[in-house]
């Protein structure tokens, strides 16, 4: 673990972080980070805020419902005294996430977070900002690969790419009056995942891919695993500065589209495209002018300022999109798992804190982790099933049931579908 | 869409160049991190498409190289056969076809099978990425922007061999009677990035392509908003004999410590190769006997 990656301009490495503040914990991407960060046992304590209720499991985050009230987030740090504050506010995935309701955080959030863990006596050493490609923005005369240091070519238009530049103008205000933080920022690209909406993803789904006649876009994919973990990343060494997280290649819009097994649909013209996205708004596809450019000019992000300081993706765009294929052709049969967990105030409060709870064994402790063993089978009967029949039955299972399912099916058949559907599961219940 | 809004070309040009002088010198570790090539793919990174390109040269590119325009190549062993090369060719006549005979012949190498070729890039203008159609074919036949980082990318880190047009767009509206008269380098900045990247400059003189694909008239008046400037030219190029002539490599390696950030220099550079291309495009001209069989 080399806590200095070969581009540390200026950065001192910072202690390790043990106390972490998480903004936006009742997103995507702020629940399944904190899920992440539970499972490492240097973080002492994990602190989320957010307005609405978490909306995944978490064994120890606490939840503070805040907004962003600068004194209150202030208050908060200082008690719990804070050192690392990982910020996945602005933007979920470039767009609002849908189920959070439609309003950004915006800018506002983002400076009164940085006016609280700013100041002399503030214990913050590190400052995780989540951004987003679209600081680049897509242009006719863009560079095939943004590398970081490299800025927009033209000028932000719309409210969304107004609130990247902001933010990250504001982030790096902040990072030049505190030289004593370490402060990352890291610009998403579109991420693909199987609990992610975003206008990208919904244009995928179709069974037909509207495109711009006459344009063949370069587009690049995340998977949300690498988002997740690059943020973890980020938190767990110094990385001062800003990084693309991207996966490996960049992709032809026909090349995609010939992935997930679709045909491309030019219905768009090459000129008055926007206007004729809105049409398309009417018959419920949401087309936002920053989709409809993406469909023009495309984007490739240069990743290899992250990959040099150490991280490694586990998946390239390509395969992010393999794996977005295998998720539409699931969906079908695993249907919408999103009601699984409801945050209930009492009931957490009960399992953190009452001494009458007993410190029970860790359901995930004991699970096979290791591949490549021989178990015995968790469903009697199990060798015997076919493939749509485990789909079936995949979905009553326990959590425990699934992953020694998912190390016996590892170690023996290796089905394909099976593995896909039973990760797909464990994700959705914060395996 | 709203093409009018002010574009901050030149000063994001500028910070490209700066930035990338000063953080990402030095950073040979960057060129490891290359994503790796995957092998289920048909396209590259930069969308060029291996199947389109392969039909291209199979058919269009064949019948024009071997038949149509008899293409005659000197110097071709002046191409490396290793490491990145910027190739610095006269712009002369419409549609970029000689952009394309260009590149088979140094796909073919010398010929015998004794020096395999290599692949060559192609730095496009933004003029052509923009036509709705063109410019997805021109990608997929292996067009990149001409952007200094892109050519950063190329050079330095990919090593490839690019060949660019640093007459810049005007040139290709020319009319027929200042043919191979060479015009002031416009895109100096695609000549810095190979002094940037520390690859040698090629120049490639090119006789023939002008007759081919004249321009009769160039209405640049009218300011179109597509296409920019309307130019009267022939749908099809005329069998004109066209001859290639690679010349010798200019070394940039040694022109001192930072020599990209000099843009004078980068202007002596560039009238040095315009006066050497410009010298021998005369010497062919005046040594060939007719202009179609040459």
């Amino acid at each position: 673990m080399s806590t200095s990656g070969p581009i540390s301009s200026g950065g001192h490495p910072t202690p390790r972080s043990r106390r972490v503040l998480i903004t936006g914990l009742s997103s995507q991407w702020g629940g399944r980070v904190a899920q992440l960060l539970e499972q490492d046992e240097a973080i002492d304590v994990l602190v989320g805020v957010d307005t609405a209720d978490p909306r995944h499991e978490l064994e120890r985050t606490e939840f503070v419902r805040v907004g962003s009230d600068d004194s209150l987030l202030r208050r908060i740090i200082r008690a719990a005294a804070i050192d690392t504050i990982l910020d996945t506010r602005l933007l979920p995935d470039g767009f609002a996430d849908a189920n959070v309701g439609k309003e950004l955080a915006g800018v506002d959030a983002t400076r009164s977070l940085l006016a609280a863990c700013g100041g002399e006596d503030s214990p913050v050493r590190k400052f995780v900002f989540k951004s987003s490609a679209d600081y680049y923005g897509a242009g006719k005369d863009d560079p095939s690969f943004f590398s970081e240091e490299m800025m927009r070519t033209r000028m932000p238009r719309t409210a969304l790419e107004w609130d990247v530049a902001l933010g990250e103008a504001a982030v790096n205000e902040f990072a030049a009056d505190n030289p004593g933080l370490t402060v990352t920022t890291l610009r998403c690209t579109t991420a693909v995942g199987s609990d992610l909406r975003s206008p990208h993803l919904a244009l995928l789904a179709l069974p037909m891919v509207p495109s711009i006649l006459g344009f063949d876009p370069r587009w690049q994919f995340v998977h949300e695993d690498d988002v997740l973990g690059a943020m973890a990343y980020a938190v767990q060494h110094t990385l001062p500065g800003a990084y693309n997280v991207a996966g490996d290649g960049v992709l032809a819009l026909s090349e995609i589209v010939s992935l997930l097994g679709k045909a491309p649909l030019p219905v768009l013209p090459p000129w008055g495209s926007v206007f004729a996205s809105r049409q398309l708004r009417r018959f419920g596809l949401p087309m936002p002018v920053e989709l409809v450019r993406d469909l023009r000019h495309g984007r490739g992000l240069d990743n290899r300022r992250l990959k040099s300081a150490g991280y490694r993706f586990r998946y390239t765009s390509r395969e992010a999109v393999l794996r977005l294929r295998a998720h539409h052709r699931l969906q079908p049969l695993l249907g919408s798992g999103d009601d699984s967990y409801r945050y209930e105030r009492e009931v957490e409060e009960f399992l953190r804190w009452s001494p009458s709870v007993r410190p029970a064994l860790e359901p995930g402790a004991e699970a096979p982790s290791g591949e490549g063993r021989k178990t015995a089978a968790p469903i009697s009967a199990y060798d015997e099933l076919t493939v749509a029949e485990l789909l079936a039955v995949i979905g009553s299972l326990e959590a425990t049931q699934m992953r020694e399912l998912r190390a016996h099916e590892a170690a023996g058949p290796r089905r394909k579908a099976v593995l896909e559907a039973l990760d797909q599961q464990l994700m959705r219940r914060g395996g | 869409m709203g093409e009018d809004e002010p574009a901050l070309t030149a000063a994001g040009t500028e910070i490209v160049t700066r930035q990338a002088a000063g953080e990402l010198d030095g950073h040979e570790p960057l060129r490891e991190q290359l994503p790796g090539i995957e092998a289920d793919r048909n396209l590259t990174d930069w969308g060029q498409s291996q199947r389109v390109t392969a039909l291209a040269d199979a058919t269009v590119m064949r019948f024009l190289f071997d038949y149509w325009n008899r293409v005659e190549v000197e110097g071709i062993e002046w191409i490396p056969r290793t490491g990145g090369a910027l190739l610095v060719a006269n712009r002369a006549g419409q549609l970029r076809l000689d952009a394309g005979l260009i590149a088979k012949a140094v796909a073919q190498g010398s010929g015998g099978g004794s020096q395999s070729g290599r692949h060559l890039q192609v730095a496009t203008s933004r003029t052509y990425s923009e036509v709705p159609g063109l410019g997805m074919v021109v990608t997929k036949l292996g067009g990149v922007l001409a952007h200094p980082a892109n050519l950063q990318r190329l050079l330095f880190d990919e090593q490839a061999l690019v060949l660019v047009f640093p007459e810049g767009d005007g040139a290709s509206s020319k009319p027929l009677r200042w043919r191979y008269r060479l015009r002031k380098f416009e895109r100096i900045e695609l000549l810095q990035a190979a002094m940037r990247a520390r690859v040698p400059i090629i120049p490639v003189a090119v006789v023939g392509s002008e007759e081919a694909m004249p321009t009769f008239a160039s209405l640049s008046a009218l300011k179109l908003p597509l296409i920019g400037s309307v130019r009267l030219g022939l749908p099809l190029p005329l069998p004109a004999k066209v001859r290639l002539r690679f010349l010798k490599p200019i070394s940039t390696g040694d022109l001192g410590e930072a020599p990209w950030r000099d843009r004078t220099l980068a202007h002596e550079l560039a009238e040095e190769i315009r006066g050497l291309l410009q010298e021998n495009l005369f010497e062919m001209v005046a040594a060939r006997r007719s202009v179609w069989l040459g």
